[in-house]
This record gives structure tokens, sequence and C-alpha cells, in this order.
């Protein structure tokens, strides 16, 4: 598709990035919609990132992987179900709900897995042997690498055939844009998702012992706090989520299952993560949700395939001017 | 370092007796030992026959051409990741834009085609290599650790996406004839042709030695010195005036050309450029050549290459594996043997470890630890 796109603008003679600010103008209240609505993905992935780091000061780079691996889990929950891919089936809304429930409690099942398991196999004996951060860095880029090669070799290097349960099926209107019933559920469940973690982080005893060990791990040891198992709780949470969003992901973009779907997601994921201050699990809701309506608003602007560009040159841009991000960077500095 | 690794108690590292041997080696009989190395190096492409050749499965000359290609990727790599301790993730951005020059200049496909002699275009790769080294650097350099290398990432990312996008670089159809160097046999027809990797072969290995000279000569300098201090403790090497900033640009700006390079000899050899090598796993792929081998060794590095590049092209077997085993090994390694096959070691001089030798009767310190030590008390500290 790029390349007769390419092709064609270059038979045409026209300028190789648009600044179309008269189509930002028209789409700016879809493509806010739209960005709210596939934000709130990132913003749950990114939860991932921010808890992780918040604790061992370590970017999980195998997140994207511990994401796509829930997408699966979800896909292959939907076959399991009967659903196969082609037109989406008539069946009672009860049903489809309680379908899509069951195929998001197995994604986060299966995430929340593959986060403690790559906390135990990869990580922990790096910290047991007090390895230098960038030793841990490369472990998890090698986790990233070996997940992803993994899941190449079994399903080769075509996306899944799409499988809708749902739908999509306007809504409302706001300011001319139409909200789909998936954008509203991706949303508001992304939402409630969030407020949930948000509580267990800031109002219950394992989210205070998290934050403990965020703020100073040999203080919070010393206080009766059991460091490795808050640091497998940390990733558990943070795998929940992911497969959370990899439900959401899969609803509204149903042939994104691919081996590495979760690459670029994740990259933008942390984005979000660090744009809205890395270790602060607020910021990364507003980081994921500013991160999205960024990138589409860039999409009118300068063309569909400046895309992704919009959100690595953001992330640049928010490292070298505000590298604590938004609302920086808080998790152990919160109040107690 | 720690001290209960140290030679006293733990058994003896592998290779360090090989090295102890090397070390004592005066600078003459060193080169004794390495002009037959060399030459032997030189010979691999007429030594076509059983323990060796990757053949049937891939062209013998042209895999060795790769491995080559592949050492000196990691041999500057090398100069950013293992020297002065920056994790760069988007090397393959420096490769790719020195393979897109070459093919820019050279392929009648492009907008830009002149008949510009290969040798010309070379140092033009590398110098906007270069430059794409620091207007990466500038910006990002400030930055530590993790944070780097994600932004570094990005950087790897907008290289392919321009590529992609950019209609004059013509995207997944890419350039086709590609120029390489000049020459002809006596007979009229050129040396460097697709088909045939010996030429390019001993190309890449007389720009190895070159390039090893060099950086060689950089690590010996102040330049190295200030790289090793910078990778050890940057706040220290701060305190103590080495200028960090400076030294960091520089060592992105020289493993960038030296990238750039070899981009241009992929870009010619293949005689084809489009944008699908690039990806970030191929990234990965140059920074597992370096961690395998041992960051911050030279010598090691070149046989990570080896082993990324060499071993899968002759196990036909395990090539579709190459990926995953590779990932594999970078976990597997950083638990039990962070500092790669080949460790860095704490450098003096020649002369000055014959002088520690005799002065002491025993060997200079060998770090036991990898290179990569957790260089900041915080990220942006």
């Amino acid at each position: 598709m790029n390349q007769s796109l390419s092709t064609q603008v270059l038979a045409q003679g026209q300028p190789w990035i648009g600044f179309d600010v008269g189509l930002l103008v028209d789409r700016f209240w879809s493509n806010t919609v739209d960005g709210l609505a596939y934000g709130s993905i990132y913003a749950l992935v990114a939860i991932g990132y921010t808890l992780v780091y918040g604790v061992l000061k370590l970017i999980n780079f195998a997140h994207s992987e511990v994401f796509i691996v829930g997408a699966f889990a979800a896909y292959f929950t939907f076959t399991a179900l009967g659903f196969r891919p082609g037109p989406t089936l008539e069946i009672p809304v009860i049903e489809i709900v309680v379908n899509l429930l069951l195929a998001g409690v197995i994604a986060m099942i299966c995430s929340g897995l593959l986060a403690l398991t790559l906390e135990r196999v990869a990580y922990r004996p790096l910290r047991r042997k007090k390895a230098p951060r960038l030793v841990f860095l490369i472990t998890a880029v090698g986790a990233s690498f070996a997940i992803q090669q993994l899941i190449l070799l079994w399903r080769g290097a075509n996306p899944e055939r799409a499988i809708r349960l749902l739908r999509p099926e306007t809504v409302f209107e706001i300011f001319g844009a139409r909200v789909t019933n998936i954008q509203l559920t991706v949303f508001l469940a992304s939402l409630a998702l969030m407020l949930v973690a948000d509580i267990f982080i800031n109002r219950t005893r394992l989210g205070r012992g998290i934050r403990a060990v965020a703020q100073d791990p040999d203080t919070a040891t010393l206080m009766g706090v059991n460091r490795e198992r808050v640091i497998m709780l940390t990733f558990v949470v943070g795998g929940v989520l992911a497969g959370a969003a990899a439900l959401f992901y899969i609803m509204q973009i149903p042939q994104g299952v691919l081996y590495n779907g979760g690459f670029l997601l994740g990259i933008k994921a942390f984005t979000a993560a660090v744009l809205g201050g890395i270790g602060n699990l607020r910021g990364a809701l507003l980081g994921g949700l500013v991160l999205g309506i960024a990138e589409n608003y860039g999409q009118s602007l300068f063309g569909g395939e400046w895309r992704d560009i919009v959100a690595f040159v953001l992330l640049i841009a928010i490292l070298m001017f505000r590298p604590t991000g938004i609302l920086g960077e808080s998790l152990g500095k919160a109040r107690v | 370092m720690n001290a209960r690794n140290s030679s006293d108690s733990a058994p003896v590292p592998f290779g360090t007796k090989i090295r102890n041997w090397w070390n004592g080696l005066s600078r003459f009989q060193q080169w004794g030992v390495l002009i037959p190395l060399v030459v032997l190096v030189y010979l691999l492409p007429l030594l076509n026959f059983f323990p060796l050749t990757t053949e049937p499965g891939t062209d013998y000359e042209i895999a060795l051409f790769n491995a080559a290609r592949m050492a000196l990727l990691a041999i500057g790599l090398n100069v950013v990741v293992g020297q002065a301790g920056l994790l760069d993730l988007g090397y393959v951005g420096f490769f790719a834009i020195g393979a897109y020059v070459a093919a820019v200049l050279t392929s009648p496909d492009s907008v830009l085609y002149g008949d510009y002699p290969w040798l010309a275009v070379v140092p033009i790769a590398m110098a906007v290599t270069m430059v794409s080294g620091v207007i990466l650097g500038t910006p990002t350099l400030r930055l530590r650790g993790d944070y780097l290398a994600i932004v570094t990432l990005g950087f790897g990312e907008i290289v392919r996406l321009l590529a992609d996008n950019i209609p004059q670089l013509r995207g997944n159809q890419g350039f086709q004839g590609v120029g390489g160097p000049p020459g002809t046999y006596s007979d009229g027809s050129p040396i460097f042709v697709q088909t045939d990797g010996t030429p390019w072969y001993w190309l890449t290995v007389t720009a190895i030695i070159l390039v090893l000279i060099l950086v060689g000569n950089l690590e010996r300098s102040r330049v190295g010195r200030a790289w090793v201090a910078i990778r050890e403790d940057e706040d220290a090497a701060e305190i103590m005036g080495v200028a960090t900033f400076r030294f960091k640009i520089w060592a992105f700006v020289i493993g960038a050309a030296i990238g750039g390079l070899s981009g241009v000899l992929y870009a010619g050899q293949a005689a084809f450029v489009n944008n699908q090598r690039f990806d970030v796993i191929t990234s990965v792929l140059f920074l597992a050549a370096v961690v395998l081998g041992g960051s911050g060794n030279k010598v090691g590095v070149i046989l990570g290459a080896l082993v990324i590049s060499y071993i899968p092209d002759r196990f036909q077997v395990i090539s579709e594996y190459r990926y995953l085993i590779f990932g594999l090994a970078l976990i597997v390694l950083m638990i039990f043997r962070p500092q790669g096959l080949l460790g860095a070691r704490q450098r003096l001089l020649a002369y000055g470890r014959q002088g520690y030798r005799k002065l002491l009767g025993r060997d200079e310190p060998v770090a036991t630890e990898s290179p990569m030590k957790d260089s900041g008390k915080g990220v942006n500290a």
C-alpha cells in the first residue's frame, strides 16, 4: 500500500509530506474521539512500563510481547468459542458481553503469567547478582526478541484473520464526530480499569508495599515489606492490564494479531508513560490519551504514513525538554 | 571491581591464558603472529571445502563477505556500546544511511544519479552518517542508560520510516544497480560484481584492518581513556575534567561512520537497496554480535559477528531459528556471563603492560565484570 502510494505521489510530483491544516480542522473531533479510544489502550499498556520502571528502574522491553501474547490468547479464545473469521454473527448482546469478558479474562491470565515468568526466569537471576542496569535492559531486549520469534515460528509472518464479535455502530455523535459502540466500550472499560489500578496502588496494603519499594527498596525491606513478592506483584499487575489492553486492541483492530504487532504499540505505550511521567500511574493515563490524540492529529496534518513518526519525534522531544513528563515521576514520591 | 573474582581464588576465565601469553609478547613478536594470521584470513575464500564451506546452502564467498561486513559493523557499534558504554539500539539507522547514500548517488534509479566514482561516494556516505550521528547525538546524549537506548531505537525507526515514506527513496521498490569500486580484470570484465564475493570480502577485510588500526589508536589515546572513564563512571569523569558530552558525541560519530562504511559495502555488493533490511530486529542482531563476543573487546566483537553471521550460514538447520537463538543467547549470557565470550579488560599500553609485569611480577588486573557498568546514580541525574 505504502509503495503504490509513494509511486503515485512521485508520479504526480506532489510534496512528500503534507501540511493540511484544513483536513485537521475538518477531522478535529473525529480524530479526538479515535485518539481517545486508541490512547486508552496505550494508557493500559503504559501502566505496565510505569510500574516496573517505578519499582525496578528497568524498562521492561519485553512488555510489548506480554501484550501481544494477550492478544493471541484473546484471539484463540474467540476461535475456541466457535467464532470464525468473516461476517460478524448476529447474537444477543448478553452473549457478546459474556464472550468478550471470557476472552478478556483469559488474555489477562496469559499476559499476567507471561510477565511473571519473565520476571522469574530472566530478571530475578540478574537481581540476585546485582547486575548493572544495562545488563537488565539487554536481557529484556533479548527476551522480547525471543518471544517474538517464537510466535513467528509458530504462527508465521501473516496476521491472523480478523474476527469481529461486535460490529461498529454509531452510538451518538459529538460535534459531528461519530462515537462507535466499540470506542465507547473500550474507553469506558479502560477508564474503569485505570481507576481500579489507581485505587489498588494508592489505597490498598499491597499497593502501599509497591510504593514503598519504589521509594526505597532497602528501607521497605527493613520495614517488613517482602520485596520479591512486591516485584512479582508489580509484574503481574502490569501483565494483567496489558492483557486487558490486548482485548481492547483486537476489538478495535481485529486484523492486528501479528507476531510483531506488539512492538510498535509497546514503544508508543512507553512513550506515553514517559510523556505522562514515568513511574506515575495517572501520568500513564494522561500520556496515553495525549499520545493517541496527537498521533491522530499528526495523521491528518502530515498524512497517514507519518503517524508513527509523530510518536517517535514526540518521544525524542519529550525526553529532551521534559524528561520527567507532564505530571512528573512520582510512584515512589506519592503520599503515604 | 569485585575482588573475590580476581585472579587469586576464582577459576581462570576462558581465554585468559591466551591473553596472558599474547600480552607477554613484545610488539614485534605480536606482529610475527599477526601477519600469518592476517594472511590466513585473506586466504579464507580459497579454502572452499568441507569443514568451512557453507555451500550448497549459501554461496561461500558471499557468506564470508557478510560475516566480514558484520564484523565491521560490530567494531563500529563496539566503539559506542563497548568503549563509551552508550547503549545504541538504533545503530541500524547509520547502516541504512550509509547504504542509502551510496544508492542515491550511484543508482540509475535515483533522481540524484550522477556518474560519481565509488571512491568519492565512500567518504561522502561516511560524512553524511557522521553528520547524522551529530544530529542524533546532540539532543540525546544528555540522556543516560535506558532512556538513551529508547531514543536511539526511535531514531533507527525514524530512519526506516523516512525510507518508507519519502517517495524519492523509493520504499520497497528500491534502487537497482548500486555502484561498486572500479577495476577490471585483464579481459575487461569488472572485478566487483554481485555474484563474486571474494573481491568484496578482501575489500572488507582491508577496511576492517584499517578501522582496527584507527580505533585501536583512538583507544590508546586521550579519547579512548575518556571513553573508558565515561563508561565506568560518567559523573566522576565529568568532575575530573573529562568533557563527557564531547567525547560521547565523538563515540557516536566514529561509530556512525564505521556503520555507514559497512552500509556502503552492503549496498555495493547487493547492488540493490530497499527499505526491507533496516528494522529494529537487525539492530538487535548487531547488538547481539557485540554483547555476545564481549563488548569493549575488539577481538571479542569480531568473534561475536562471526557467530551471528557465519554460523547460521554454515549450519542451515539453525538458520530459520537464528533470531530466536540469538535472543535466548542474550538472556542466558546476561545471566551467566554478562561480559560476553571474551570480556573487556582494563587496558594498559603494550609497553606499560610489560613494565607492569616486570615491576610487580604478575599480570595486569583483569576486569571480570562487564564494561556495561551502572554509570548513573539515576536516569537523568
